[in-house]
């Protein structure tokens, strides 16, 4: 699964997705969030969601001086701490800017695709889907089961 | 259990030493709450007595609570600061991102003192503070432009407040307000004037710290069921759908619509203006405030052609709500959208209050009516009743100043009609102009009586409809109503919850919240607090010069037909007697 945003248009910027995000990772407020919600230059000109989208092919991965960041099979990555050494060039490698901070550990804080965020979203931004894997998984009639 | 010092560092600020450090107030957040209970403690200490509203050592307070990105819908900054408006005190609330910017800073409060050798901004992110030159920023016509060069200068986007002020704070108009992201304003009483009176140009804060809790299961159980209710609720989705300005039609039919300066308490035209109405044809987006899922913000779509220039359009995005229909559209009975928005725009762009502007410009167009004053003294001017280019010259003279008559208005309508005359007409309580709620006798006697002398301060209007119920009611059973009202209001805007959201943060909600983040609270505790944060801003307005002894009415409340008819004098007199007594004792007797 990953986390998508479906319509960016209709969100109003309240946040309440990154606030779910920090409560989920046993924390509140905005401190660790892997989604953000700024203006698109002035809050009149809309918002812009950002979300780990789940490449098939991750550029943070690839990146990765440590092989720290371990890719799923259906897209996406999964962090294996022990291995990071806060380098920050998986930061640098996602252009769309879906890798986040935890300031706390000094390491990358990336969207586990929970979905728990958008349960919050009253707004049908953003929403939990398939990857582009599984929905081919599915159209072949393959079980998707194995993330 | 979080500790009370997760909230009460209190981060100053000394523009005149470019100099600033931090104090922890556990003292203050653990006896009255955040917000306003602290605010004024914070004032009280800060401002010397009688000094001048401009003077340096005026103290600028924000202060936000301990639901402050904890819970939904606790999202307000309370600022607090001498008025140069009133004279005396100066609250005023506003949301966007900049409550919860103040403590993901890691501040429960912020306090400006002093003055900058020049213009200034300043910029704090989470423990560093930076003085940023804004001498390029100053004298810069629209507000909107200087806001966006600060949004392009400073990092943190989407975790970030900007507050700035426009021309009417550099040019200490006293009813200058602060703008924080775009659409939001701690608006009336001239917080913008005072940070004009600092070279202060604006306030951007950022951070993303970390709020610990106590209890996370009970948190997050208590934090699903606000979010539910917020959500779900008819009156949250009022807010969201229309909007505030859902009232303009329901005030309409019920006489208690402002218009042409309260000659008349409906508009013939007020279909137009309503909410309805400007959604159909001109909404373009709503907004949130952070961490509130309502969105109740309404920025309508304008798209005007250059009347020269064929095919040219400008498309300009303004924010609209209730008070600014009414003030700027009603009272002036502007009956035609684009103008009503243009007129909204262009008080924007200066940084004015919207609600004293347009009372004042109503009341102006009455003074000219009558021949009170000259088309000299308007440099011109002539004021139309429902003409919008007319409004939008006579605001650019209020700050521009070309005569000495917008010199005296742009000082407010008690200040030009002592010079001027033409009190009666004249809609100001307390010296701050009038909200759009003529109900009854109990929204005016709130105005007068209420701390802030606005709407909010103890929604007199509310009461008003006690009165259409029953004809028989003691003005003392509403004096008690408005004050109770009050007291209680202070717990929310201490805890800084919404006041739209005090259904839903009812006292036992309240103490829930608390709980789950390491502060117990009795109901005794919710009434004495609230009790003494009252007194306490009123013993603040009283050493700055208010008296309950020179309070005036403005005889034209009696002359137009209210919600519960033409408002009756005797009962008006004896609840404002009723007030007077019941809170000369409250300060008599408390110590």
């Amino acid at each position: 699964m990953r986390l998508e945003v479906v319509d960016a248009d209709k969100c109003v910027g309240c946040q309440c997705c990154m606030f779910a995000c920090s409560r989920i990772h046993k924390d509140t407020g905005l401190s660790k969030t892997c989604i953000s919600v700024k203006s698109a230059g002035g809050m009149q000109r809309g918002f812009i969601v950002i979300t780990c989208i789940a490449c098939e092919d991750p550029p943070c991965a690839r990146a990765c001086p440590e092989n720290a960041l371990i890719v799923r099979k259906v897209g996406g990555v999964i962090l294996k701490k022990e291995k990071c050494t806060g380098c920050a060039t998986c930061v640098k490698a996602c252009i769309i800017r879906a890798v986040f901070w935890d300031e706390e550990i000094n390491k990358p804080l990336i969207c586990f695709y929970c979905g728990y965020c958008a349960k919050y979203c009253p707004y049908g931004v953003i929403e939990l889907r398939k990857t582009e894997f599984e929905l081919k998984q599915s159209r072949e009639g393959k079980d998707d089961s194995s993330k | 259990m979080t500790a009370v010092n997760e909230l009460s560092k209190v981060l100053y600020i000394d523009l005149s030493k470019r100099h600033f450090y931090t104090v922890l107030r556990d003292d203050l957040f653990g006896k009255y709450i955040g917000g306003a209970g602290v605010a004024i403690q914070l004032l009280k200490e800060e401002c010397p007595e009688g000094i001048d509203p401009f003077n340096p050592q005026n103290p600028i307070v924000f202060a936000v609570g301990h639901l402050t990105g904890l819970f939904p819908l606790a999202s307000k900054t309370v600022a607090m600061f001498k008025s140069p408006h009133t004279g005396n005190l100066g609250e005023s609330h506003a949301g966007g991102r900049s409550a919860i910017s103040i403590r993901s800073a890691g501040y429960g409060a912020i306090v400006i003192k002093g003055v900058s050798s020049k213009p200034c901004y300043i910029s704090v992110h989470e423990n560093k503070v930076y003085f940023r030159d804004a001498s390029t920023l100053w004298g810069m016509r629209s507000s909107i432009t200087a806001g966006r060069l600060i949004r392009e200068n400073e990092p943190a986007s989407g975790n970030r407040t900007i507050m700035r002020i426009g021309l009417a704070g550099e040019k200490m108009i006293p009813f200058a307000c602060v703008t924080t992201e775009t659409f939001r304003h701690f608006g009336r009483l001239g917080l913008g004037a005072v940070f004009g009176s600092k070279k202060l140009k604006a306030l951007v804060v950022s951070g993303k710290k970390s709020i610990p809790i106590s209890e996370r299961k009970e948190y997050l159980n208590l934090y699903d069921s606000i979010f539910k209710t917020a959500t779900d609720s008819p009156l949250m989705k009022k807010y969201h759908e229309i909007g505030t300005p859902i009232n303009v039609m329901a005030l309409n039919a019920s006489n208690a619509l402002p218009t042409k300066n309260l000659q008349l308490s409906t508009f013939d035209k007020a279909y137009e203006i309503s909410g309805e109405n400007i959604a159909k044809g001109f909404l373009g987006k709503r907004l949130a405030c952070a961490h509130c899922p309502v969105a109740c913000i309404h920025i309508a779509n304008l798209r005007e052609l250059y009347e020269e220039e064929p095919f040219f359009y400008k498309t300009s995005m303004i924010g609209y709500d209730y008070e600014l229909i009414y003030s700027v559209g009603s009272m002036l009975c502007i009956s035609d959208v684009n103008g009503l928005l243009k007129i909204i725009d262009t008080v924007e762009s200066y940084g004015l209050d919207c609600m004293s502007t347009g009372v004042s410009l109503a009341w102006a167009t009455e003074a000219q009516e009558k021949g009170i004053i000259s088309l000299k003294d308007t440099a011109g001017l002539e004021l139309k009743w429902g003409d919008s280019r007319c409004y939008i010259e006579a605001i650019k003279k209020l700050i521009e100043q070309p005569t000495d008559f917008f010199k005296a208005l742009s000082r407010g309508i008690e200040y030009a009609s002592s010079l001027y005359g033409g009190k009666d007409f004249a809609l100001s309580f307390g010296g701050n102009e009038m909200p759009g709620y003529h109900t009854g006798p109990a929204a005016h006697a709130g105005c007068l009586f209420g701390a802030r002398h606005s709407h909010l301060d103890n929604g007199g209007y509310s009461f008003d409809k006690k009165i259409m119920l029953d004809k028989n009611i003691l003005p003392q059973q509403l004096a008690d109503n408005i004050v109770s009202e009050e007291e209680w209001r202070q717990i929310l805007s201490s805890l800084v919850v919404c006041f739209f959201a005090r259904e839903i943060y009812k006292p036992e909600v309240v103490k829930e919240a608390l709980k789950v983040s390491g502060f117990n609270l009795t109901d005794k505790d919710f009434s004495d607090i609230g009790k003494r944060i009252y007194i306490e801003k009123m013993r603040f307005k009283i050493r700055e010069g208010f008296s309950f002894e020179n309070l005036s009415i403005p005889e034209r409340i009696y002359q137009t037909d209210s919600s519960v008819g033409l408002i009756d004098r005797k009962f008006m007199d004896s609840l404002v007697s009723s007030l007077k007594t019941k809170i000369l004792t409250y300060l008599q007797t408390s110590s």
